[in-house]
């Protein structure tokens, strides 16, 4: 992905957290997560990325 | 402003010249260009002049430089200009170059980046030097130019637009008088005394991020890096920039809360507990000299059209862009350089009025660009909303383990502007695969003992390599380069390729295959005819 397609996709989630409202942030970022893991079809690799996602924040 | 005692010029470590009023002589004859505003835009533009043979008369209001650092970041693109004026030396010897930067997030560093640099750049990509020294340096130069007379607390208050050229008023101390010129170049800052004359508004938006940015002098140890702070304990919340300086002089950049109003933020004592906040994140625990500080808010203004009748703007006055990306007094230095050059060409016979048009679409496309940069790195810096700073948080955590986001909180520093749809750009030959495109700033390259851009002359150059089958016309500088050295590989060359360069730098055009009719309709482009080039 190049670095202008990223931050495409950074965009577009900073302004869907807007419009989903805080409430629902949380669950429009499990919903979205799953979706791209289902999408991405390679769950060891799905886990991975949620072991360092962990990692990064409660190190 | 400074700590109270102090005066407004009362520096710890820069002496502010004070400079008379003119002498003025009986009569004023008409002067091919007045330049407005003898700031560092305004000098370039006079310098830019008078090396091109072009007389001009420096006015500027005050009684010396600005007062205070503000501008500290110079880019490689700016001292390729100060380098073309011949004029780099002092610059080089008192700045601190630099490469790099460190992000910190609550603490943690989190990213570490070097701006691209390699030895085939004669300059590094940024140099921190306080505004005084680069205006004291400027001076020296305009001060020892025959073609530039300059004349201190003189002050613009009319403007009268004629067929042939402008009548500016002009008030000293000794009283008032008419000042004809062919043209007029205003660089006169942000609140602009020509730009008010002709009628004309900056138009655009105001971020809602406000900065203090504050100088203290202290024996700190650590290396010319900028270094920013993510939502640091000071500030939580908030944005923190910390940039080194010569002299011992450190610049602190705060961000402001919604409630700190400007008028409570910029009081000493709140001044000087926000900065001894950052100064015990980092680590400083030895005292400091309060220098200078002021407010900043984060707008992009600009004007529709740079050019009013004879008067065409530069800098400031022209335009307003926010500090993240360093391109106020960059991008100054390049409108003072490019319409210098230009009205020069046009005074000397060398290329027709048309070449002048070119002016605001270049320029005011490098504000543009600015702007487009600026408003990602202001959203980064000062996220505006809950999903915004959500995402910016993310990225900063996420740079920890992954170098794409470190991309993302990476501070979009000054790249020149490519001037790819301006009129006196070529378009491209098709046939290139690698170098740089007409409109972009040449990519320089080590030569010998030296650069590329070192052997380039003060007007139009046309790079040719190996051996072209066809007469170059008069009037152009001719480097001559082999078809299978180190400048054709990296401008993807050939034998009988070929570049025109113009006197800033930037690509005119570029041919695989260049021939005397295909660079005559780039000259024509550039409003320069053969007949004109003889």
């Amino acid at each position: 992905m190049t670095q202008a397609e990223l931050e495409r996709i950074y965009e577009a989630m900073a302004k869907a957290i807007d419009a989903v409202g805080p409430d629902q942030s949380e669950v429009f970022l499990a919903r979205l997560a799953l979706a791209l893991a289902e999408d991405l079809d390679q769950p060891e690799r799905a886990l991975e990325v949620i072991g360092e996602s962990t990692a990064a924040l409660t190190g | 402003m400074r700590p109270k005692g102090r005066g407004e010029l009362d520096s710890l470590y820069f002496d502010y010249p004070h400079f008379d009023p003119p002498t003025r002589p009986g009569g004023e004859p008409q002067m091919p260009v007045v330049v407005v505003g003898a700031g560092p835009v305004g000098m370039v533009a006079a310098l830019t002049l008078a090396q091109h043979g072009v007389r001009s008369l420096l006015l500027d209001a005050k009684a010396t430089f600005n007062d205070g650092s503000r501008a500290i970041c110079i880019s490689r693109s700016s001292y390729h200009i100060l380098d073309q004026l011949g004029i780099a030396a002092p610059f080089l010897e008192k700045s601190l170059g630099w490469t790099k930067g460190r992000s910190f997030y609550r603490g943690r560093q989190i990213l570490e980046f070097d701006m691209p640099d390699s030895a085939d750049e004669k300059f590094r990509p940024m140099y921190n030097l306080q505004q005084q020294y680069i205006e004291a340096f400027l001076w020296k130069a305009v001060e020892a130019a025959p073609l530039i007379e300059t004349r201190w607390q003189s002050r613009v208050t009319g403007l009268e637009q004629r067929a042939e050229g402008a009548v500016l008023t002009v008030e000293d101390p000794n009283g008032s008088y008419a000042l004809p010129a062919r043209w007029v170049i205003a660089a006169d800052g942000a609140r602009s005394a020509l730009r008010g004359l002709c009628g004309l508004r900056l138009k655009g938006e105001n971020y809602e991020g406000r900065y203090v940015i504050a100088d203290v002098k202290m024996a700190h140890d650590y290396p010319t890096i900028r270094r920013a702070l993510f939502d640091p304990t000071c500030r939580p919340g908030g944005t923190v920039l910390i940039h080194r300086q010569p002299d011992g002089i450190w610049r602190i950049d705060y961000q402001l809360r919604e409630d700190e109003t400007n008028e409570e933020a910029t009081r000493e004592e709140n001044v000087r507990a926000s900065v001894e906040g950052v100064l015990a994140e980092i680590g400083h625990d030895g005292g400091y000299d309060l220098e200078w500080w002021s407010v900043y808010s984060a707008n992009t203004l600009l004007l529709d059209d740079y050019r009013q009748g004879r008067v065409f703007f530069a800098g400031d006055s022209a335009h307003i862009v926010p500090i993240f990306g360093v391109r106020g007094l960059n991008n100054g230095i390049a409108d003072g350089h490019n319409i210098g050059w230009k009205l020069a060409a046009v005074l000397n016979g060398d290329a027709g009025e048309g070449l002048l048009d070119s002016y605001t679409p270049e320029r005011r496309g490098a504000t543009l660009d600015v702007f487009a940069n600026a408003s990602k790195s202001t959203r980064f810096m000062t996220p505006p909303t809950h999903g915004w700073r959500v995402m910016r948080d993310a990225a900063l955590s996420l740079a920890l383990s992954r170098e794409s986001a470190g991309h993302l909180a990476n501070p979009r520093q000054m790249t020149p502007h490519t001037y790819a749809d301006s009129p006196a750009t070529t378009p491209d030959d098709p046939g290139f695969d690698a170098g740089p495109i007409p409109g972009a700033m040449i990519r320089d390259v080590a030569l010998g003992d030296g650069h590329l851009s070192e052997r380039l002359g003060k007007g139009l150059t046309l790079l040719t390599f190996g051996d072209p089958d066809f007469d170059v016309p008069p009037g152009l500088s001719v480097l001559r380069l082999p078809a299978d050295g180190p400048v054709a590989r990296a401008y993807g060359a050939a034998e009988g390729s070929a570049y025109l360069v113009r006197p800033d730098l930037h690509i005119a055009a570029r041919w695989r295959s260049v021939t005397a009719g295909n660079l005559a309709r780039a000259l024509g482009r550039l409003a320069i005819s053969e007949e004109e080039t003889a």
